[in-house]
């Protein structure tokens, strides 16, 4: 069964799609900007080093985005692309 | 016909004030979706996409952020670049110097021959023609090297990668990722620098981006410290060895300069500018073939030319100030001396001496005269002067009381100390206030002074138990 | 009254956007989101003829440059690189307010070939503000070289104005783009952009709210835009409003009541 889960918590290599943008204010609309989005798809790329942040493929782009931001986000994984 | 126009605007506000009630949160939501729901739709009429796509730019990824390459690569190339840049400055800057003495003789005789009285001549000749032709000829070399290598690795999508890399160390001290790349503009120029924090978005991390700005080395500095660590540190190990000293020196002097930025930047965000961290969201673009010609084009036009004319501006009236000030006499030495023999004491208790620490003050237009006002204010000449070798430096300085603590305690307080006045014109530029344009001066000055008089007071308590 | 307009929107572009028109020259905004080679079009198109410095009031750095189209010099002007016009930063709001106020005499919106579609995201915001803008499709080579095809024609028709493929890099397409901009900004084209269609209810909304608002704005704005950002809630732009319009509406005013005497 698909369950929601939180984007930061997701390995790299998942795929998935974002359910649910859980923040709030400013920061909600930056992401959405960025298609953080309910509906797009989005891949764990790789992670920073210092453990934090992570690179995210969604819409055609890279973006990166810390932990904290991506804790709140949700996603459902699953198997390809 | 006022009242139309008052009209329009207080109308519109009650359309605004009625809307506001009327729809939910969550309408901004619907609205960003149905937008990229339409452009999702047009691009899958209109594209056609190959099922899997080659996959350059992540192999390239994997290896400048590993966990075991990404940090050494990144050290690797700023290090290729800081010797490129001082390495390749030499030449094309000694013979600016040339140059621009050759001029200075030329408009000297000049002078001779029109009959204008000595005082005008020093005044305009040996104070603002040296000082501007001083600055130039130290500064624009390296800029005009860094700046495009530094728009090269911009262009090629490197840079994003270094805030990729170091973003945690700098979200600890409650910055902003990308201050690790006004950080590393700041190599190159502190007043190239302080722009270039505009690439941060939240107010609160941009300022403490531009005000620990200084605490990185620019290429003003670098000579300094060169120069100074190859003759109190070189010597300090045999001779197969002693080459390696300074680098070592300079890298050392470098991540001490990263550090404080990061222990003041958390200082700040811990009292003055105290705030919820603000989003990071970074792109990492594809890596892109870099276009050379555009490149060096606007960097040097940009970059280069900008901050230089904005030294000149500056180093013109302050040589002017500094020719005055070393050849206005009360009684049998110069106001610049007094003012030396003035401050020794204090200076004395940080590990300086009257003279390090009045060309420091007088040195604000540009770090690059600092240096040559201590030669001058050593010997007592009236002009800005540089000595033909390092040994005759060595001397002089040796002569003067120096010793490998005065060497060390010179190093970082040049590495500490305020901005020159360019950086911080910058900065009042770009924060648009006079108080964060002085605390931009003062936290530095307060960060040096307390580091050199630690330092001071550890040496001499270690010399007194022995 | 039409020549009394003319020199106020000179004055207008000088005091609030620090943009100098020559008397039959043409505005061209640049718009598009970060690393989609737009300063690469820019430089193209300006060469030397540019200069930089900053959005009145802000520390936003502002491109503009000459060029010469048929003999007529076109002002260009480089907007910051967004990706979106939703007013979340100071980015967003100066190139919103450039679109929106200064109304540029024709729009480039540069994209990317290689990600279309997070593209014309910031494009179809683009549409919903001004109809002459032409939409440049850049880095055509790049997206050859990874297998991507882009049907630019039937681009042109979902979108409702002209899309011009290019490749800045080596100067291919700068031509038919530039010529295309020409036709535009001088009126010998019109273009007709396909609104967005939204969910039932923001429809309904819109309907609603747009007759009032066109009768207050009479065509400054486009009402359709305007009532979504009242629907979201946007009050930026009604300090944009205040700021610009009304400023462009007391010259108007006062030339009328001139006229009148």
């Amino acid at each position: 069964m698909a369950i929601e889960k939180p984007l930061s918590e997701m390995p790299i290599g998942t795929v998935g799609t974002v359910i649910e943008n859980g923040l709030t204010g400013l920061t909600k609309r930056r992401l959405m900007d960025l298609g953080f989005i309910p509906g797009s798809k989005i891949e764990v790329l790789r992670k920073s080093p210092a453990g934090d942040p992570t690179a995210y493929y969604v819409r055609g782009t890279i973006i990166a985005l810390r932990n904290n931001e991506a804790s709140h986000i949700s996603i459902i994984p699953h198997n390809k692309f | 016909m006022c009242s139309v126009n008052t009209d329009l605007s207080g109308r519109l506000e009650t359309l605004v004030q009625e809307a506001k009630g009327k729809y939910s949160k969550e309408v901004r939501e619907k609205i960003v979706d149905n937008i990229y729901r339409e452009a999702e739709n047009i691009a899958k009429r209109t594209v056609v996409k190959p099922p899997k796509k080659l996959d350059w730019d992540g192999k390239i990824d994997n290896i400048l952020t590993s966990r075991i390459t990404g940090y050494p690569i990144m050290l690797l190339l700023l290090g290729v670049i800081f010797w490129i840049t001082i390495v390749g400055a030499n030449y094309p800057s000694q013979m600016l110097f040339k140059i621009l003495f050759w001029g200075e003789e030329k408009i000297s005789t000049l002078f001779y021959f029109l009959g204008m009285p000595q005082w005008l001549h020093g005044f305009l000749v040996l104070g603002v023609y040296r000082c501007v032709a001083w600055v130039v000829a130290v500064m624009l070399p390296p800029m005009a090297i860094f700046f495009p290598l530094f728009t090269l690795l911009e262009d090629l999508g490197f840079l994003p990668r270094v805030a990729f890399n170091l973003d945690n160390f700098f979200r600890k001290a409650g910055a902003h990722g990308k201050q690790s790349l006004t950080m590393s503009m700041g190599f190159g120029c502190n007043a190239a620098g302080v722009i270039a924090c505009r690439i941060i978005e939240s107010p609160r991390e941009r300022l403490i981006a531009i005000l620990t700005n200084n605490f990185v080395p620019c290429n003003g500095r670098f000579p300094t410290l060169i120069v100074i660590s190859s003759i109190f540190m070189g010597g300090a190990l045999a001779a197969p060895y002693s080459s390696l000293v300074t680098p070592l020196v300079i890298v050392g002097i470098v991540l001490i300069g990263i550090m404080v930025t990061l222990i003041v930047s958390w200082l700040l965000s811990k009292t003055l500018l105290r705030g919820v961290p603000s989003t990071f969201t970074l792109e990492l673009p594809p890596y892109r073939r870099p276009q050379i010609g555009q490149i060096i084009i606007r960097s040097i036009f940009d970059r280069t030319v900008f901050v230089l004319w904005r030294a000149v501006k500056v180093a013109a009236p302050a040589g002017g100030i500094i020719w005055l000030l070393a050849n206005t006499y009360l009684g049998d030495s110069s106001l610049l001396n007094s003012l030396a023999t003035a401050i020794d004491p204090f200076a004395r208790g940080i590990g300086l001496d009257g003279i390090i620490l009045t060309a420091f003050i007088l040195g604000l237009p540009a770090n690059e005269i600092v240096l040559p006002i201590m030669i001058m204010g050593y010997l007592a000449e009236g002009a800005l002067l540089e000595l033909d070798s390092l040994i005759a430096l060595k001397t002089l300085l040796l002569d003067n009381g120096w010793t490998l603590m005065t060497a060390l305690s010179v190093m970082l307080f040049s590495l500490l100390h305020y901005p020159c006045s360019t950086t911080l014109l910058t900065i009042k530029k770009e924060t648009g206030s006079l108080k964060w344009t002085f605390l931009g001066a003062i936290i530095p000055l307060a960060v040096s002074v307390l580091v050199l008089f630690i330092l001071n007071s550890i040496s001499s308590l270690l010399l007194l138990m022995n | 009254m039409g020549y009394s307009c003319k020199s106020c929107k000179k004055c207008m572009l000088k005091d609030n956007f620090n943009i100098t028109k020559d008397k039959d020259g043409l505005v061209i905004a640049l718009a598009g989101n970060p690393n989609t080679g737009k300063s690469t079009i820019f430089n193209a198109l300006t060469g030397l003829n540019q200069h930089t410095g900053n959005w009145p009031g802000k520390t936003v750095l502002q491109a503009q440059g000459t060029c010469i189209i048929k003999g007529k010099k076109c002002t260009l002007v480089d907007l910051p690189g967004t990706y979106s016009l939703l007013a979340n930063s100071i980015d967003e709001v100066v190139a919103r307010d450039f679109l929106c106020f200064a109304k540029p005499d024709a729009t480039i919106v540069v994209t990317d070939a290689t990600c279309l579609e997070r593209n014309l995201n910031l494009a179809l915001q683009v549409l919903e503000i001004t109809d002459k803008v032409v939409v440049c499709v850049n880095l055509m080579d790049e997206a050859e070289r990874k297998g991507i095809k882009v049907n630019t024609d039937l681009l042109a028709a979902e979108l409702g104005v002209p899309v011009i493929p290019t490749s800045a890099r080596s100067k291919q397409g700068l031509d038919e783009l530039i010529s295309m901009v020409y036709e535009l900004a001088t009126g010998n084209i019109t273009s007709n952009p396909n609104p967005i269609p939204y969910d039932q209810d923001l429809e309904e909304a819109i309907q609603e709210l747009q007759p009032q608002i066109e009768a207050l704005l009479k065509g400054r704005l486009n009402s359709r835009w305007v009532a979504l950002r009242l629907i979201e809630g946007d009050e930026e732009l009604l300090e944009g409003i205040k700021n610009y319009l009304s400023q462009e509406e007391l010259e108007e005013d006062r030339v009328e009541e001139k006229c009148a005497q």
